[in-house]
């Protein structure tokens, strides 16, 4: 039986087994690549979304458990009209390969929302899920701390 | 956008807009012999391969993969600094599978001399010796070469199209070219006039770009600069083309399952898998099984219900076996003996010392997994890869499905991480394959994380027995093996068919080239007779024998009584002041000797490699609840520092790769087959326990080094180091976890 998400404020009508994980729907069904496949197991942080603002790894959520509004790096913002925290990685010149950014991003938005002047340890705990095998840990700090003011500014 | 697809000599279809009218520059008298593959299409024009000018902006057409290392946006300064195009209009394209395109720098890597020590003969000796590159169509990405390689040529392209188009201007306003000047991607005349080179780009066609003298470094505008990535806002936002991320119509989407074992399939049983949810086609790949569905993850599950009957492996079938076999290499003829200083056979009188190093086998565990998309409609074949190696992939892929090259159209993406492992054509070749079986339906297949860890080309476990001798505080004595099956034996193999002759440079390099001055030093390669997959791990040699050479010299300097850095830049010196001068650097830097806790500890690291000096100091502490790294100092030399921000990042990420492998990264085997599967089993440092880093570039180096890779070799070393300083254990087998309660 068909399903009907709402992805990136878009309704969308999934016609596949209610078992795929939303990673699988995203990619293949609705066409949004922005969300990475690497592992399929939680262990990477590359598939990254929101669900109702809450960062979840998109390759554990089964299509029929989807409980809310999915977000995806598409829905935060375009190369036209960049989200602040986006912003903030381009300045910083964060990304080297960025396959794992997207996720990066996605996660390090849901911490900012929840955690609007995160400390260290903060972002050290929210971020130690997503890997990136470049290393550019060091510039995702520093990109996170800087939307993080320039939010609170705004 | 300028689509490469007009402009390919066979319909090379990106998919982004189309151009009409444009020119494509470049003209570099080495290479022009080596056919352009630009050509135009209706009301286009070009001249050569690295630019394209329409009415949109221009477009630089990069003859390297971009997998994180920043070489597109440095390869389009080198145009744009001699083209005087304004950065904002620039566009990067990867090009297509081209002898134009060859690596010249990279077969110079071969040569017999250390390369610190190369005179200027010796710098053009190599450089010629590249040009073989251009017989082999050695279009390759790798050995941190991209720069180097590029550093004539594509500044020469960009000079050569300015006065191009100072030439087209001039007739078109009737003055003398002379009097003309360049500026933001126009042509100004003295009256001011502005002709923008969109505008020129038919009238351009018909001029011979003219041959002309690069401007001096004095004058740079963009190179020596941190310019903008041209990449850094599609990676930001989601719209950065991957192959997993191509769009057809009718697409369908696919998996593999290969042998873990690495040879060949007895049989299989789909019958489990043929009627599961969205599955549409089991294809039979010889040496494994290839899954149609209508969703990648379908695919996936079905694959896994194919029960599969595999052939056993062609090596020992559990690591004990092999390391049993790499150690019995100690004992055979060396392959290589290319340092032999002094004499270390006779006696020497002083303090000698001797160690047993061992390394195991590593993943390249790239973020984005093995994949590639084919279509195939029976006459030719499309691909997608995010490959490192575009000639070598095109030429498997059409004789896997029995097609001539030039039927083969290949369209390189970003890569999501290469460090060497996309250098392989594995991962397109089953695409073709799977492709070729379902003719006009485009396949997109993805391999499981699973196998691509099971099924990668790893680099080596290595081993390496030193003995050295010290007195008076000096090193006199250092004579060294080292014991591994050969990465260029195996890889030559399975590449180009053959094995290179002469010694093996690649199994030594980080030990045998390294730049010091000591009385009686000798390094002998042994190589170890084993079929293992094993391929260009980011620093190849370097990455062992970084460690197990850096590792012995600390052990020798506390021998000996020396300060170990002190120790270090006795010898260097001696041989290559810019050596010596990043060694100096980095001891400055973390404040070497200063006053610490107890619960302190550091170690410096240093490692000659792909042209760079590089030197880094760790910083470890002991928490009371594990040990951490703190921070990694890190001072290289390159020569000329063509993006400063660029280099930082490539040196921290090198140091992170080789942090991560030195503190846990392992592949073991059992019953023939590696034992990890996924990140929870072969993971790396994550925000928590990645350092605070401090690079510093330095220009002394009389020629240019790369950046890829010189990161990496310093890192395990002086981490072993500072852990040694920290408890007085030393850890001569890696990784690091086995020994020390590191914070994970």
């Amino acid at each position: 039986m068909p399903t009907t998400l709402t992805i990136n404020g878009n309704d969308q009508t999934i016609d596949l087994p209610d078992d795929v994980p939303l990673l699988w729907v995203l990619r293949d069904e609705v066409g949004l690549t922005g969300t990475k496949f690497g592992c399929g197991v939680a262990a990477c942080g590359a598939c990254t979304v929101h669900i109702d603002g809450e960062a979840v790894r998109s390759c554990q959520v089964a299509l029929a458990d989807v409980w809310g509004e999915v977000t995806t790096i598409e829905g935060l913002g375009t190369p036209d009209n960049m989200a602040t925290i986006q912003q903030a990685w381009v300045d910083h010149q964060v990304a080297q390969c960025g396959y794992c950014q997207s996720g990066q991003i996605m996660n390090a938005a849901a911490l900012l929302a929840q955690t609007p002047n995160p400390t260290d340890q903060d972002i050290d705990d929210a971020m130690q899920g997503n890997l990136c095998r470049c290393g550019t840990y060091p510039r995702i700090r520093a990109a996170i701390k800087d939307a993080a003011q320039r939010i609170q500014e705004a | 956008m300028a689509s490469i697809g007009k402009i390919a000599r066979r319909t090379f279809l990106v998919g982004i807009a189309a151009i009409a009218g444009g020119a494509a520059f470049g003209v570099y008298m080495v290479r022009k012999d080596a056919p352009n593959p630009l050509v135009a299409g209706d009301g286009e024009a070009t001249l050569n391969p690295y630019i394209l000018i329409n009415q949109d902006g221009v477009t630089i057409i990069a003859p390297r993969a971009e997998m994180g290392q920043g070489v597109h946006t440095t390869l389009a300064a080198l145009v744009a600094e001699e083209l005087d195009v304004a950065w904002d209009d620039i566009t990067v394209l990867h090009g297509p599978p081209a002898q134009a395109y060859y690596n010249q720098a990279l077969l110079g890597l071969a040569l017999p001399f250390h390369h610190y020590a190369d005179s200027d003969f010796q710098h053009n000796l190599r450089k010629n010796v590249g040009m073989v590159g251009k017989l082999l169509n050695l279009q390759v990405t790798g050995g941190s070469t991209s720069i180097k390689d590029a550093y004539d040529r594509m500044r020469h392209a960009g000079a050569s199209a300015r006065e191009a188009l100072k030439l087209a201007a001039a007739n078109q306003l009737g003055v003398d070219a002379a009097t003309l000047r360049t500026e933001n991607s126009k042509v100004i005349a003295p009256d001011g006039t502005e002709v923008a080179y969109t505008d020129l780009a038919m009238a351009v066609r018909d001029i011979t770009p003219p041959d002309v003298d690069l401007r001096a470094k004095s004058t740079w505008k963009y190179l020596g600069k941190s310019m903008p990535r041209t990449d850094m806002v599609a990676k930001s936002t989601g719209t950065a083309h991957y192959a997993a991320d191509t769009k057809l119509d009718a697409l369908k989407y696919a998996t593999i399952r290969m042998n873990p074992r690495r040879s060949g399939m007895i049989s299989y049983d789909d019958s489990a898998a043929r009627d599961m949810a969205g599955v549409e086609a089991i294809v039979d790949l010889g040496d494994g099984i290839g899954v149609v569905a209508s969703n990648t993850w379908l695919a996936m599950q079905a694959a896994e219900a194919v029960e599969i009957e595999w052939e056993p492996a062609s090596y020992p079938a559990d690591t004990e076996g092999l390391l049993a076999a790499t150690r019995a290499a100690f004992d055979l003829e060396p392959n290589s003996t290319t340092r032999d200083d002094g004499d270390v056979t006779a006696t020497v009188e002083g303090t000698e010392i001797t160690a047993e190093y061992v390394v195991p086998y590593l993943a390249h565990a790239t973020m984005e997994p093995m994949n590639a998309t084919a279509l195939y409609t029976g006459d030719a074949l499309e691909v997608w890869s995010g490959n490192q190696a575009p000639v070598i992939v095109r030429d498997k892929c059409a004789e896997a499905v029995g097609l001539d090259p030039e039927q083969v159209t290949l369209h390189t993406t970003m890569l999501g991480g290469g460090f060497g492992r996309r250098g392989e054509y594995d991962f397109s070749v089953p695409a073709a394959k799977i492709a070729a079986a379902l003719p006009g339906t485009p396949i997109r297949m993805t391999w499981s994380r699973e196998e691509d860890m099971r099924h990668d080309f790893y680099r080596p476990a290595a081993m390496a027995q030193f003995r050295g001798v010290v007195r008076d505080g000096k090193a006199q004595l250092v004579d060294g093996k080292i014991a591994a099956q050969s990465v260029t034996h195996n890889s030559s193999m399975r590449l180009v068919g053959q094995v290179p002759p002469g010694p093996d440079r690649g199994h030594v390099e980080g030990a045998a080239d390294q730049p010091y001055s000591i009385p009686n030093f000798r390094i002998t390669g042994h190589l170890a007779d084993l079929t293992v997959p094993l391929g260009f791990w980011r620093s190849v040699g370097n990455s062992h024998n970084g460690f197990f050479f850096d590792t012995f010299i600390d052990e020798m300097a506390h021998a000996a009584g020396t300060d170990p850095l002190q120790f270090r830049l006795d010898m260097a010196r001696a041989e290559h002041a810019p050596s010596a001068g990043v060694i100096e650097a980095v001891g400055e830097m973390s404040n070497w000797g200063s006053d610490k806790p107890a619960n302190i500890g550091r170690g410096i690291g240093f490692t000659y490699s792909f042209g760079t000096p590089t030197a880094e100091v760790v910083e470890v502490e002991d928490t009371g609840n594990g040990i951490r790294i703190n921070k990694c100092w890190i001072a290289c030399d390159v020569g000329t520092a063509l993006d400063p921000s660029i280099i930082e990042a490539q040196m921290v990420s090198g140091a992170v790769y080789g942090f991560s492998a030195a503190m846990q990264g392992e592949v073991t085997f059992s019953d023939g087959a590696a034992e990890q599967y996924n990140f929870y089993d072969y993971d790396a440092l994550r925000m928590h326990n990645t350092p605070a880093f401090e690079v510093r570039i330095l220009e002394t180096n009389p020629h240019m080094g790369g950046v890829g890779e010189p990161g990496t070799p310093p890192a395990a070393s002086a981490l072993g180091n500072a852990l040694f300083d920290l408890t007085g254990t030393r850890a001569r087998e890696l990784p690091l976890i086995k020994t020390f309660d590191l914070i994970l």
